[in-house]
């Protein structure tokens, strides 16, 4: 590459540099550098990679993409955090449109509806998905909305306990101990149900106590059964003090209850599946609620878009509310350190959420719910594998035992991709007491024809 | 003069007609409903939502519009110039977003076999190496999602680097300096430590006497940015160093100002034991109103054990993950971190190389020292700390003089700016400044640009002498004139959802 006249970099002409250095009174630009000591400056080249043009950079880097196999090649029933849906192209349009993806935090709201607007409307869906009262505009992803969850109802109870079941995704719950451990916030697992997968009830009441600062349960579970017990949870929360957080996944809201319907003080979850693609597990979208209670809106973290009027009452607008509980402004006092978000993945959120309407909704999560059904019909009905494993109602994730089969899930997986399919996430290791199982997961991408082929292609590769 | 877009768009729900859908589902096959029956039962009864979620219901047009509209009344880099200081509001390049929206990224699951996700495994493996490199670090890990993110993955490195030598509950001050940003004493509080600031001199460096005199053997780091918010490079990094590192504790790099520094000098020599990068600045990825961004975190050898699982290693021949780290202080999100920002980084290093990422150092420098010798000449702004003392990417100007003599806040100058369609200045920060109004032009502002902003700020002080309400009252040409933010934050009137409007319309509050 020419160093000079770079197109990103207007001013590496040399005469234009040459004037704007004549007019500081500088020789050379090195002068600007006076005070980086000598023995700190650079005088090496370091190992980097040659430039390139843009035409050699797309050649590159789509020849080294062009090496994954994705979800279009072959059927993928992977989900655990991650789930392939289908992204409508409109929402690919919008979040494209270069003023929403170029700016920046808007702290000038005059010049800056569009997005929070747009923020506004993401909040206030995710609101009547959730039936929840107040939502932020986004937390990096589910797990992290978890830590943040926990942490924010210990603030508000002053108690530094927090129980979760047993079952919940072991990466939400690494981070949730990395979010509490510093804050000497107590996490202790309530146990299953054994035949049903669900919340132990007597051992939450055993565990739960004064020092409960909260309660969380996930809806779906991570093993994609449906908790029913949500009302006793519920109270027994509340009984003892307890804030109730509840992990959702937004695609099962147009047809379960949603968490504000059964008491929960803080509803969070993943909203990837609303019109944000996989990307390799990035960028999520964590959803983080809460009721209407200024206990509970003073104490939560991330950005929060308001509805206002303009100084001289003259029309609507939009901006950012309760700047004081943030870090520009509270420093170290702040609820949250959380600064940069995951803004345009609620605006993808916010156009799918519009896009589906009441109707969508309700038939997204029906058709989820008919295919995922539809696959744990065909494969239970395969010789030696038993799906699921727990005796309750599941939706779009559901667990697939071999033990009966005497085969590992590595092994059957492998020969999956033999038949250019994905199988299900492999559980054997995160939960040993399951035996060879792995968790599968069908959306309203996946055909008949492919459930069909991976229930065929697992009898072939059982049968031997 | 600019006017910006201004459409009475309402909001959402009160769009459409009952009955409009936007999006329609594949139909579910007709064998399949009749193999599993009625939903009803399929769902238990207690959990089925009675009644639908009470979101708007419009065809797909109506979106479109909807949402175009609103993107016309916002401003993007796109749009024009953005000299917010700290954020590195550069240009970003059209072919990293092209890339970025490859089916062969979007399309892939994290945890598809690792033999189907060679090629981005080696695009991320190959990232974190020319991080490392550019950093002067050892190891770096991909995953934090944002700055703050990557601060908060930092200090809890730190936390854990005590507790392995098993000095964890002695110290436990994280030490600032008071011109730092504000996700810096967050993150350490966040980690479980005190805070204690350290003032800056009038040269705006470090105070050397105020840090010796709060380092302690309670001291586990200290988190600082070079060159500081003030684009001012700190000097007596070496001494600072040595004096934090003598105390025991570790040196922390808030990357948010490395642009300035980019193969000129090296955090990793300058003895930071724990860099942070934002991506979405100096890599140049679209920050996308807010985020996703991305905030890789940087160690030396000796804090490399303790870094967030899985690592991306290579055996020679296949990339795998390894998350066998015994001492890691484990997860911090889900999966690998925010890849298609990552992607985007990889395209532009790869579009500037070593010599290309100097001078868009060079150039940053040039450009932020040729502003300030313009903006310098301005009545009622002054230059605090060292006037004569070169900046680095950005300079901090006070219209305390201007607001002294006409009535004129920095507010008011950055709400004047927007009419002239130039995104306003960070404003109020840092903290030590008195009217800060706080410039960073970045590399990808071309000469004429800088004149004409230059020129704009004369004018817009000289209307604050002679003609202060235009100034006072702006802005004008934008969608909506000044916003009541009292209003949006105050108890009563607090609307968050618009479910909390028609609560509150209900009460006529």
């Amino acid at each position: 590459m020419d160093k000079h006249n770079h197109p990103y970099i207007p001013n590496s002409q040399p005469e234009i540099k040459q004037e704007m250095m004549q007019e500081i009174g500088i020789d050379s630009i090195d002068e600007l550098y006076v005070d980086v000591p000598e023995k700190y400056r650079l005088r090496k080249s370091l190992n980097l990679p040659k430039a390139l043009s843009e035409f050699e950079i797309k050649k590159h880097v789509e020849a080294l993409l062009s090496k994954n196999k994705t979800c279009d090649n072959m059927p993928i029933f992977l989900g655990a955090g991650c789930w392939p849906h289908y992204v409508p192209a409109v929402v690919k349009e919008i979040v494209q449109r270069s003023e929403f993806l170029t700016a920046y935090t808007p702290y000038q709201p005059e010049i800056s509806q569009g997005m929070l607007q747009a923020l506004f409307e993401y909040q206030s869906m995710i609101c009547e998905l959730t039936g929840m009262d107040v939502a932020n505009c986004s937390m990096y992803d589910w797990a992290s909305a978890l830590g943040e969850a926990a942490r924010m109802a210990v603030r508000v109870t002053g108690r530094n306990e927090v129980l979760i079941p047993r079952i919940i995704h072991p990466e939400r719950a690494a981070t949730l101990q990395a979010y509490a451990e510093p804050a000497e916030i107590k996490i202790q697992q309530i146990a299953y149900n054994r035949e049903t997968g669900q919340v132990d009830l007597e051992d939450l009441n055993n565990k739960i106590c004064d020092k409960t600062a909260a309660v969380y349960i996930e809806n779906p579970s991570y093993f994609g059964f449906i908790e029913t017990q949500v009302d006793e949870i519920s109270k027994q929360a509340h009984v003892h003090g307890a804030l109730l957080i509840v992990g959702v996944d937004p695609t099962s809201l147009g047809i379960l209850k949603p968490p504000g319907d059964y008491g929960a003080d803080i509803a969070i979850g993943e909203a990837q599946p609303l019109g944000n693609s996989m990307n390799f597990g990035g960028p999520l979208l964590g959803i983080f609620a809460c009721r209407d209670d200024m206990n509970l809106i003073r104490q939560m973290p991330g950005r929060i878009i308001g509805l206002t009027t303009t100084t001289d009452n003259s029309k609507q607008g939009f901006c950012m509310t309760l700047q004081t509980r943030e870090q520009h402004i509270r420093r170290e006092k702040a609820t949250s350190n959380i600064c940069s978000n995951e803004a345009l993945c609620a605006v993808a959120s916010a156009v799918y959420m519009a896009l589906l309407g009441p109707q969508g909704f309700r038939k997204l999560g029906e058709t989820i719910m008919y295919k995922a059904n539809y696959a744990i019909h065909l494969l239970s009905k395969i010789d030696g594998v038993k799906a699921p494993i727990f005796k309750s109602a599941h939706f779009k994730e559901f667990t697939v035992n071999f033990d009966g089969a005497k085969s590992h899930v590595e092994e059957v997986n492998r020969k999956l991709l033999k038949h250019q399919i994905h199988g299900g996430k492999n559980l054997s290791k995160e939960f040993p007491g399951l035996g060879e199982t792995a968790l599968y997961c069908v959306t309203e991408i996946h055909s008949k024809e492919e459930i069909e082929r991976l229930a065929e292609a697992l009898e072939k590769i059982l049968a031997g | 003069m600019y006017k910006q877009a201004s459409w009475n768009e309402s909001v959402i729900f009160t769009l459409g007609k009952s009955g409009r859908v936007g999006h329609i589902l594949p139909e579910v096959e007709e064998e399949i409903k009749a193999t599993i029956g009625d939903l009803k039962t399929a769902v238990p009864e207690n959990l089925q939502r009675t009644t639908n979620p009470n979101l708007p219901e419009l065809s797909e047009v109506e979106v479109a519009r909807h949402f175009i509209r609103l993107s016309e009344m916002n401003y993007g880099i796109d749009s024009g110039f953005y000299p917010l200081g700290s954020c590195t509001m550069k240009y970003n390049p059209k072919i990293n977003e092209n890339l970025a929206s490859s089916p062969a990224i979007n399309m892939i699951h994290p945890y598809q076999d690792e033999s189907t996700v060679q090629g981005i495994l080696k695009i991320l493996y190959r990232l974190e190496r020319w991080l490392a490199e550019i950093t002067g670090t050892y190891e770096v890990c991909l995953q934090p999602a944002a700055g703050a993110h990557g601060e908060f993955v930092g200090t809890l490195l730190m936390r854990a680097y005590h507790k392995f030598k098993g000095e964890s509950e002695k110290r436990t001050e994280v030490i600032v300096p008071d011109s730092a940003h504000g996700t810096n004493p967050a993150s350490a509080a966040m980690a479980g430590f005190n805070v204690v600031v350290v003032p800056s001199n009038d040269d705006g460096c470090i105070s050397l006497g105020a840090l010796k005199a709060v380092v302690s053997e309670r001291t586990a780091g200290l988190m600082l940015t070079n060159p500081n918010t003030l684009g001012i490079f700190e000097k007596n990094i070496d001494e600072i160093a040595r004096i934090v590192h003598e105390a025991g504790g570790l040196l922390y790099y808030d990357g948010a100002n490395l642009n300035p520094i980019l193969c000129k000098t090296r955090p990793g020599d300058m003895g930071f034991d724990i860099v942070h990068i934002n991506i979405h600045k100096t890599f140049s990825t679209p920050h996308g109103g807010g985020g996703p961004g991305a905030g890789p975190v940087g160690v030396s050898k000796e804090l490399a054990r303790f870094l967030p699982v899985p690592r991306i290693v290579f055996d020679g021949k296949h990339y795998h993950f390894d998350y066998d780290r015994p001492d890691s202080i484990g997860k911090i999100r889900s999966f690998y971190g925010n890849v298609t920002v990552l992607l985007k980084a990889y395209a532009y290093i790869l579009s500037l190389g070593f010599e290309g990422l100097k001078e868009v150092a060079e150039v940053s420098v040039l450009n932020a020292n040729y502003l300030l010798k313009k903006l310098k000449e301005i009545k009622g702004l002054t230059l605090p700390y060292d006037s004569e003392k070169p900046r680095k990417h950005e300079c901090v100007f006070s219209a305390k003089t201007l607001k002294n003599e006409t009535g004129v806040s920095a507010l008011n100058v950055a709400k004047r700016l927007l009419d002239y369609g130039i995104h306003a200045p960070t404003i109020y920060f840092p903290m030590i400044v008195d009217e800060a109004l706080m410039i960073e032009p970045t590399e990808t502002v071309e000469k004429e640009e800088l004149d004409h902003f230059a020129e704009v700020m004369r004018k817009i002080c000289a209307e604050a002498y002679t003609t202060p309400e235009v100034v006072l009252k702006a802005p004008h040409n934008t969608a909506v004139p000044r916003l009541d933010e009292v209003k949006a934050s105050h108890p009563r009137t607090m609307t968050l959802s618009w479910r909390m409007h028609k609560k509150r319309k209900g009460k006529n509050l």
